[in-house]
């Protein structure tokens, strides 16, 4: 049993072992990234990374700091554009996609814009950026951020990104691609999925050491609580070592 | 046709399309002309103030810093930014008082390295007014039905969320499969700025790495300014036509500027400078602090060349083409806050 890895690099361990070999995933920089590169370096060496500026498939050598970064397709099979990425998106070309965000819902909707008022923000966030296009196509997305009860709220001071909006069949009735949606939250204190019949948050697995009374007191609304709960693995020395090849200054895992 | 939904956001360089045809005809010749010019004088003729501007690249990559530099040393105010992703572009430009609108897709980041202190200030106080929201995908496609000639695009983004609420697209129900479906309306910025690996003197421009949305912003643009590594002989051009990216008829002035794009990231020639960027962080946490970067690399200086003289010249310049080359390890004030 090895108990000094980080909460990063527990959170990497998980997001990794979502992505399936032989799919595809959009990623942007950060956590995701390196979720993705520790996929393809154990369980899915043919996970496909696309990046939203234009980069496919590539051979990242270190880390990116920007989704257009020249990281992002170096050695890639294109150095394309956001039309080409964004539009096989909208074709159903792209399983995964990561998400972070300021504020999660029940339905997991996002918010990413603006904490207050729109008009007249307390504090202005950058926007939708890629995600609510991530949010809108792709056939699974996996959310990753920190959970408290300021962030996990009954109501969003803004729905940046789609969800399950108000429930069953939701997106569909708005016009979103059918199928497609919320599949994971990944916090620094569980991992959830969604109930198939409400499309509510339901809790899946705790990390170690963590109880279900602290998921609760760490979230504003009510999650769905089953009787079995998992605990998430945590990572073993040699993903941890796999984790510092990828990120050897500490960029994101930290040191 | 029934509309089932308009969003509230400002429709900001919408033109009808014939409207836009007739502009076109008029005021974009098709003649092969020599372009080359300066700075200083393709930013006073084509950046009128109050223009609604975008920058091509991707917020920090291959953004036109030269361009942007001379549209603060000349004191352009009231401008409207399109913030397609936008990240260090629209940071100095609104922090310099030059911009006071934008409509954003992604702004007031600097991705891995945080919040923009100075833009953000600007618009919690209400000094930079976000008159509409959109997503990346959506502001691409805004362009792409501009460079159609079209008055807007059908997609699928936005649906459901204040996003679409508060952007100018409008939402109906698509007669071919009886679902709803976002209408993206067509925008024609005023100017655009963008920087390219080469071009020749006519304008026939090349990129080198991803186009990010550069194809569609350029055809959008009414006017382009095109600053670029370095201008080549028309024959290197005919040589290899399909690198084309840009063709000269839709470009109206030709600077060459080495560099144009410090302290961003050109793909294959020159990585981040991390320690600017970090200074520029740094400084602009105050009004006070943002002001002396200006004083210090903008007004002070008399073109880009001198500037980039005083971000440490040559010696500087190698490295940074050492780090983009993965010659050399990356430096940067807020990794080594992280170690």
């Amino acid at each position: 049993m090895n108990e000094d890895y980080t909460p990063t690099e527990l959170l990497a361990y998980v997001a990794a072992g979502l992505l399936e070999d032989g799919k595809s995933v959009f990623v942007g920089t950060g956590l995701p990234m390196i979720a993705a590169m520790l996929a393809q370096r154990t369980h899915a060496p043919n996970l496909l990374i696309i990046f939203e500026a234009g980069g496919i498939g590539p051979q990242v050598p270190v880390l990116p700091i920007s989704v257009g970064d020249s990281r992002t397709f170096y050695r890639a099979v294109a150095a394309s554009s956001m039309h080409e990425v964004m539009s096989a998106g909208q074709a159903g070309y792209v399983d995964y996609g990561f998400l972070g965000a300021a504020q999660i819902d029940p339905y997991g909707n996002l918010n990413t814009t603006v904490i207050g008022e729109w008009d007249h923000p307390l504090v202005r966030l950058p926007g939708s950026g890629g995600a609510n296009d991530i949010g809108s196509f792709c056939w699974r997305t996996i959310i990753v951020m920190r959970q408290d009860k300021r962030r996990f709220v009954e109501h969003l001071d803004f729905l940046t990104t789609p969800g399950y909006l108000d429930g069953p069949g939701a997106r569909e009735r708005a016009g979103l691609p059918t199928g497609s949606g919320p599949y994971r939250v990944i916090t620094q204190l569980g991992l959830y999925d969604f109930d198939e019949d409400s499309k509510r948050m339901r809790l899946l697995a705790t990390h170690p050491g963590v109880t279900v009374d602290d998921i609760c007191a760490n979230s504003a609304f009510e999650l769905i609580i089953p009787d079995q709960v998992g605990t998430t693995e945590p990572p073993s020395p040699q993903v941890r070592r796999i984790l510092r090849e990828i990120d050897p200054t500490g960029m994101v895992i930290g040191k | 046709m029934d509309i089932l939904q308009t969003g509230q956001g400002e429709l900001i360089g919408w033109h009808d399309p014939d409207e836009h045809r007739a502009w076109v005809a008029a005021h974009k010749s098709r003649a092969l002309e020599d372009k080359r010019t300066t700075l200083r004088e393709a930013i006073a003729r084509y950046v009128p103030d109050g223009a609604i501007i975008a920058c091509g690249g991707f917020g920090h990559i291959r953004v036109s810093m030269a361009a942007i530099y001379e549209i603060i040393r000349q004191h352009k105010r009231d401008l409207t930014f399109c913030g397609k992703t936008a990240v260090h572009d629209s940071d100095v430009l609104i922090a310099a008082g030059a911009v006071c609108r934008i409509e954003v897709a992604y702004a007031f980041g600097h991705e891995l390295r945080g919040l923009s202190p100075a833009s953000r200030r600007a618009v919690e106080s209400g000094r930079c007014q976000v008159v509409a929201e959109i997503s990346n995908a959506g502001y691409q496609w805004r362009f792409l039905a501009a460079a159609m000639g079209l008055p807007f695009i059908p997609t699928r983004v936005m649906l459901g969320t204040d996003t679409l609420a508060h952007s100018s697209a409008k939402v109906i129900e698509d007669p071919f499969s009886g679902k709803p479906i976002a209408l993206l309306p067509a925008c024609y910025p005023d100017v655009v700025l963008m920087h390219v690996h080469r071009c020749d003197k006519y304008g026939n421009c090349q990129v080198d790495g991803i186009a990010v949305e550069d194809f569609e912003l350029a055809r959008a643009a009414r006017r382009l300014i095109i600053t670029t590594e370095e201008i080549v002989d028309e024959e290197m051009i005919r040589s290899q036509p399909w690198r084309t990216l840009i063709p000269y008829y839709l470009v109206d002035a030709v600077i060459e500027a080495p560099y144009g794009a410090h302290p961003t990231l050109m793909p294959d020639r020159y990585y981040f400078d991390e320690d600017h960027i970090g200074e520029w962080l740094r400084l602009s946490k105050t009004d006070e602090g943002a002001a002396e970067y200006f004083e210090r690399y903008v007004y002070s200086v008399e073109d880009f060349a001198e500037y980039l003289e005083l971000i440490g010249g040559e010696e500087r310049l190698e490295y940074l083409r050492q780090v983009e080359h993965l010659e050399a390890p990356l430096r940067a004030p807020w990794l080594e806050e992280k170690k």
